[in-house]
């Protein structure tokens, strides 16, 4: 599990100061191969999330009298203990695990986003509040801070999008900031001062299109981290709770049947592995892709 | 240097004057009482009793004034007792130390083994074979969910090749030393292969900036060989920025443990506060939080100490 930090909260941005446009990024993602694989299965993932309930499929429900069995023609993923289809179950899983991932890493990037804009623009007192307060959530471990959150809330994936987004919050506040000091230095900021410009359409013509391509690399990684965290989170027993189809709630529920279906166990995990491995591709090739030293 | 160190730790005790605030109102301000928390929903206790009990834990004290009693007892090395069981919170703490820092000291072990050679071949490689592996290998080793990874271990060694008890577990060191290890083992593994993957991926990169400088180029134009070359200048200034991301990936494992111990049943620190939040064990959260946060910090200036001592251009003042 994300035992890791995202290693680009702990890297400075490269590409900070070069200004891409949506299709500029767009470009260099068809440009780079291994970004383009990633995109190919994010899209992949969030289409399935989409219209799963299109889908010939059973309905990840319904029980039947075929427990446990094997992944046969009629069963491709096999069936789980009560006899509920796993393939859609692994399918519909994805709604969960994108649903979270989405919003917590929204709120990360909104809530982070502006306080490292404040923090680098301003300086000064707000810069020090908020650079101290930030790194009190520094002083745990990732993981651990978003178990405890959840943990004392209760189990709910509502509340595992609060954790998530509590723990990013900070990096995303700190992978902002450093670019921001370094771009309102620039030249260009300087003339639009100059001309007088306001602080507003400073921040919103000049700073901001700037830190594009740093926040789209980092929302892809930590997109990662939270399908990763959701699903720790829920195999533990803290996110959705049975009978919801949940990849962590799958696999865990397999658990007890691993010696006569260990089919139970390989599904709802490779879900989750292929899912993350598309966006950390993503955003790994989207950083090479947009940093003109990395190529 | 040890002027260095006294500003660093420090500049730590706002931080962590932080996390005890912290701590301390979020555990408070969830719902759930402590009390009936401890007594079950079975028993219903008159007023009275209750009030005793909470009188009896500090509970109906004002929250500034708990969270003073608190702090000040800390700085005479009382934590407190926990709740729940009546014991100090120091001593529930130091029995599940030893297992959560043994996982975590083993798996950074196994991934540095693994990852440090695979990055520097890969680096000295770029594009071959190996090197594309090894970036491969790389990012699905950091996809990998190490609940899944465990749980596929468990199916692999302990149901189809009943190399292993199912139950894991920890024995203690000093009692039986093979015990330990071979029940470390596969943890260590669960724990160690994003953080392989990681160093791997940190390695390379890190090689690759050096290989690319310009002494470097000078060293191979005065015909030093490749070997002489990456043993004098390229390992060491590439070390450097793996000790820093490295040291920080570390800490993070303290908390990553807490999902392994859980697989594995190991009784660390993790799952004792996992326990000590859901069960509202206030004292136990407290202490179980601020003892990880302290190493947590300690492990990121330990790094920065190294990072001056691998490279004394970084005068630490």
């Amino acid at each position: 599990m994300a035992t890791w930090i995202p290693e680009s909260a702990s890297r400075s941005s490269a590409a900070a100061g070069r200004s891409f446009g949506l299709t500029g990024i767009l470009a260099a993602v068809a440009r780079e191969p291994v970004a383009l694989l990633g995109l190919v299965l994010v899209v992949s993932y969030v289409a399935i999330a989409l219209f799963v309930s299109f889908l010939p499929l059973r309905d990840p429900l319904q029980l039947s009298t075929q427990r446990l069995a094997a992944p046969s023609a009629e069963f491709p993923f096999g069936t789980d203990a009560l006899g509920r289809d796993l393939l859609s179950r692994v399918l519909y899983g994805s709604r969960l695990s994108i649903e979270v991932a989405v919003l917590s890493v929204a709120i990360a990037t909104m809530i982070g986003g502006t306080l490292g804009l404040v923090a680098g623009y301003l300086g000064g007192v707000a810069d020090l509040v908020i650079g101290r307060v930030m790194d009190v959530f520094f002083a745990f471990p990732a993981i651990l801070l978003a178990l405890g959150i959840v943990a004392a809330l209760g189990p709910d994936p509502r509340n595992v999008i609060i954790a998530i987004a509590v723990v990013y919050t900070p990096i995303f506040a700190r992978v902002v900031r450093g670019p921001v000091l370094a771009l309102k230095e620039r030249d260009f900021v300087e003339a639009a001062r100059a001309i007088g410009a306001t602080q507003t359409r400073i921040v919103a013509r000049h700073i901001v299109p700037n830190l594009l391509s740093t926040l789209i690399v980092q929302v892809s990684l930590a997109l990662s981290w939270a399908v990763l965290t959701e699903g720790a989170l829920s195999f533990l027993g803290l996110s959705a709770q049975p009978p919801a189809p949940s990849w962590g709630v799958m696999l865990n529920e397999g658990r007890q049947y691993l010696e006569f279906a260990t089919h139970l166990a390989i599904f709802p995990g490779l879900a989750i592995m292929i899912a993350v491995l598309g966006f950390n591709l993503l955003g790994d090739g989207l950083r090479d892709a947009l940093d003109p030293q990395r190529r | 240097m040890s002027g260095y160190l006294a500003k660093r730790l420090l500049g730590a005790i706002p931080t962590l004057i932080g996390v005890s605030l912290l701590t301390f109102l979020f555990i408070r301000l969830i719902p759930g009482d402590v009390i009936a928390a401890r007594l079950g929903t079975s028993t219903a206790l008159d007023p009275e009793e209750l009030a005793s009990l909470r009188a009896y834990f500090g509970l109906d004290q004002p929250l500034p004034v708990q969270y003073w009693n608190w702090l000040t007892s800390l700085l005479r090395g009382d934590f407190g007792y926990s709740i729940r069981t009546g014991r100090p919170v120091l001593v529930e703490i130091a029995e599940r130390l030893p297992a959560t820092l043994e996982l975590a000291a083993a798996a950074t072990l196994i991934a540095v083994a693994i990852g440090l050679p695979l990055g520097l071949l890969s680096a000295m490689r770029p594009h071959s074979r190996l090197d594309m592996a090894a970036r491969i290998g790389g990012l699905v080793g950091l996809s990998l969910p190490s609940f899944w990874l465990g749980t596929l271990i468990i199916v692999l060694f302990s149901l189809y090749l009943r190399w292993l008890p199912n139950t894991g577990g920890y024995v203690d060191f000093v009692r039986d030393p093979l015990a330990n290890l071979a029940l470390l083992l596969f943890p260590a593994i669960t724990l160690g292969v994003a953080l392989a993957a990681a160093t791997m991926r940190m390695t390379r990169s890190a090689m690759l900036d050096v290989l690319g400088a310009d002494y470097v180029r000078t060293a191979a134009a005065k015909g030093l060989g490749p070997g002489l070359i990456v043993r004098r200048h390229v390992l060491k200034n590439g070390l450097i920025v793996v000790v820093t991301l490295l040291g920080i990936q570390v800490g993070q494992l303290l908390g990553g443990a807490v999902v392994v111990e859980e697989i594995f049943s190991i009784p660390g620190v993790g799952r004792m506060l996992l326990t000590a939040i859901v069960q509202r064990d206030y004292a136990l959260v407290q202490g179980g939080v601020l003892v990880i946060a302290v190493l947590f910090v300690m492990v990121n200036i330990v790094v920065d100490l190294l990072y001056g001592y691998l490279d004394p251009r970084i005068r630490l003042a």
